[in-house]
């Protein structure tokens, strides 16, 4: 059951666990159980909503910085990963493979917020070597779902 | 001026859908629980292949019976899933759709006057189809009470001295009836006794919610008389493709595939292309898309129950058939009161066979949002009737 519960709940924190009960064919009380063991073994670690912010009237600035770093010894990356994601701005920070180490997701309110805590706070850290910013123009798609309103349905109203 | 119409298909009688789509088309804000094709867009890597096979110029027919490296998918395929050997070279034809393959698959099996078992309720053109061909159509009124199965001894009363071919469409369109294991070894006893052939129509075969799908095919000596019908409109959600397949004994095959040379040529190269990618990545969308409709089947089984709509648990394609029989209405009745007062297109049961009297099918090829707003206006409805009859 773990599995497709996820599957519906990653999509839609919200529906109700009565009608999580019925499509998943189990008791409520099982639902309930199993997602709090989730929460407590840290499956499930938030419950959060997808916003367009591009539809709104507040203005955000989206930029992945590539972070090249020296690793520490006996600690490889985490310590300077920790360092970086504590910054309240930071959104994501993730250990890459291949050109550069870690990848930061940064949201600011303007271009210059976010320049700013590059120059001033990241390439500060004495272990960085070297960023490239890039700045998000336009989402498309984010958290699996495309940011554009659905078509209706194109299917025959009756077929056999 | 002479008649220019064969009285043998002025006699066949249009689809009984026929009249509630035409009503459905002019109302502007009906909603559907009618459609017999899955909501689910194709899975996009399938359709890129489509797409790369004509950007590549992969625009010619192909062999009559299909792509080999195709046939050879559905080889593997049959042999992964159902654990049958066809040879891929002589025992499996690409057509246009399962449609094609059951007009063909009787057309070569019958001569004049040799009889066509049809498990009713079923799909609609086994009939008119088992007449083109020649055939004498003759139906088994499946029970509810059996869960709409075929029972080794409804099909037994129906087999004459003329009987040549079963139809044996499970699961089931429009009930959503399944056939296990054990149902299908009762049913191979008969047909082997009697020296009968099958065509059994799996095209729902990957939409089960039980145990796996079992074909007939895979029992002992039943690969000699059977022609599956399977395609990829229902597991990979690729109706408008038109594809579909027939796989059985070589001597079949080939005067199917003779007809379809002469009547059809090859089916259609692009689909071809992307069915191949469907079947050698496509067996997680499956599970996806099979799981989403398990919910849903789950959804409205519950509330058939909360309502107190009698329903059978179908465990099968994507369509339940609850009865209807309480109202003291026909199907027909029903279904036209149920679109003209709430709103909601469905298809009486009677569409299907005469023995559909008193159902309803309802299909769940709809997100769990629509079917909710769709249900609700089903339970208005249904405590609407009862009121009406003082209950």
């Amino acid at each position: 059951m773990r599995e497709e519960l996820l599957t519906i709940i990653e999509k839609n924190s919200r529906i109700d666990l009565k009608e999580l009960a019925v499509i998943l064919g189990v008791e409520e009380i099982d639902i309930v159980n199993e997602i709090a063991a989730m929460e407590a073994e840290g499956v499930i670690c938030g419950y959060h909503t997808l916003i367009n912010w591009d539809k709104t009237s507040v203005d955000k600035v989206t930029a992945l910085i590539e972070v090249r770093v020296t690793p520490q010894k006996g600690q490889g990356f985490d310590i300077i990963a920790e360092k970086i994601y504590r910054y309240p701005e930071v959104r994501s920070v993730y250990l890459i493979s291949g050109g550069y180490d870690l990848m930061v997701i940064l949201e600011g309110k303007t271009l210059r917020e976010v320049s700013t805590f590059v120059s001033e706070k990241l390439s500060a850290l004495d272990t960085v070597i070297s960023t490239a910013t890039h700045f998000i123009l336009k989402k498309y798609k984010d958290h699996g779902t495309v940011f554009k309103t659905k078509s209706d349905d194109e299917r025959e109203m009756i077929t056999p | 001026m002479r008649n220019p119409l064969a009285d043998k298909v002025v006699d066949i009688k249009p689809s009984g859908i026929r009249k509630f789509f035409d009503i459905v088309s002019e109302m502007e804000d009906a909603i559907s629980l009618g459609v017999g094709e899955p909501d689910f867009d194709t899975p996009w890597h399938i359709r890129a292949e489509g797409i790369n096979s004509l950007e590549k110029g992969k625009t010619f027919y192909t062999s009559n019976s299909g792509l080999i490296e195709l046939r050879r998918e559905i080889c593997n395929y049959m042999k992964r899933r159902q654990g049958i050997t066809y040879d891929p070279a002589h025992e499996v034809l690409i057509t246009v759709g399962g449609s094609e393959a059951i007009d063909i698959g009787l057309r070569a099996m019958l001569n004049p006057g040799d009889e066509v078992l049809i498990p009713q309720p079923s799909y609609v053109s086994y009939e008119p189809c088992a007449v083109l061909a020649g055939g004498t159509p003759v139906i088994i009124n499946l029970k509810a009470e059996n869960e709409f199965r075929l029972t080794a001894k409804e099909l037994e009363d129906a087999i004459t001295d003329r009987t040549k071919v079963l139809i044996l469409p499970f699961p089931n369109n429009p009930t959503g009836a399944i056939m296990e294991r054990k149902d299908l070894e009762a049913i191979a006893e008969i047909v082997i006794k009697h020296d009968i052939f099958v065509m059994s129509d799996e095209i729902y075969s990957e939409l089960t919610y039980k145990e796996e799908h079992v074909s007939i095919a895979s029992l002992p000596g039943m690969q000699e008389r059977t022609v599956v019908i399977n395609g990829f409109s229902k597991a990979y959600a690729m109706t408008g493709w038109r594809l579909g397949y027939a796989c059985g004994p070589r001597v079949i095959l080939e005067q199917m595939t003779k007809i379809h040379q002469f009547a059809i040529m090859c089916a259609p190269t692009t689909s071809q292309y992307a069915a191949v990618d469907a079947l050698r990545n496509g067996d997680e969308d499956i599970r996806m898309m099979r799981d989403s409709y398990n919910q849903r089947r789950r959804f409205l089984m519950n509330a058939f129950r909360q309502m107190g709509l009698e329903c059978f648990e179908p465990y099968g394609a994507f369509y339940v058939f609850p009865c209807i029989k309480e109202f003291g209405m026909t199907s027909d009745e029903f279904a036209t009161r149920f679109l003209e007062e709430e709103k909601v297109a469905a298809v009486p049961g009677t569409a299907f066979g005469d023995c559909g009297e008193g159902f309803l099918r309802i299909s769940y090829a709809y997100s769990l949002e629509k079917l909710k707003i769709a249900i609700g206006r089903l339970e208005h409805f249904v405590k609407r009737l009862r009121a009406e009859q003082g209950r």
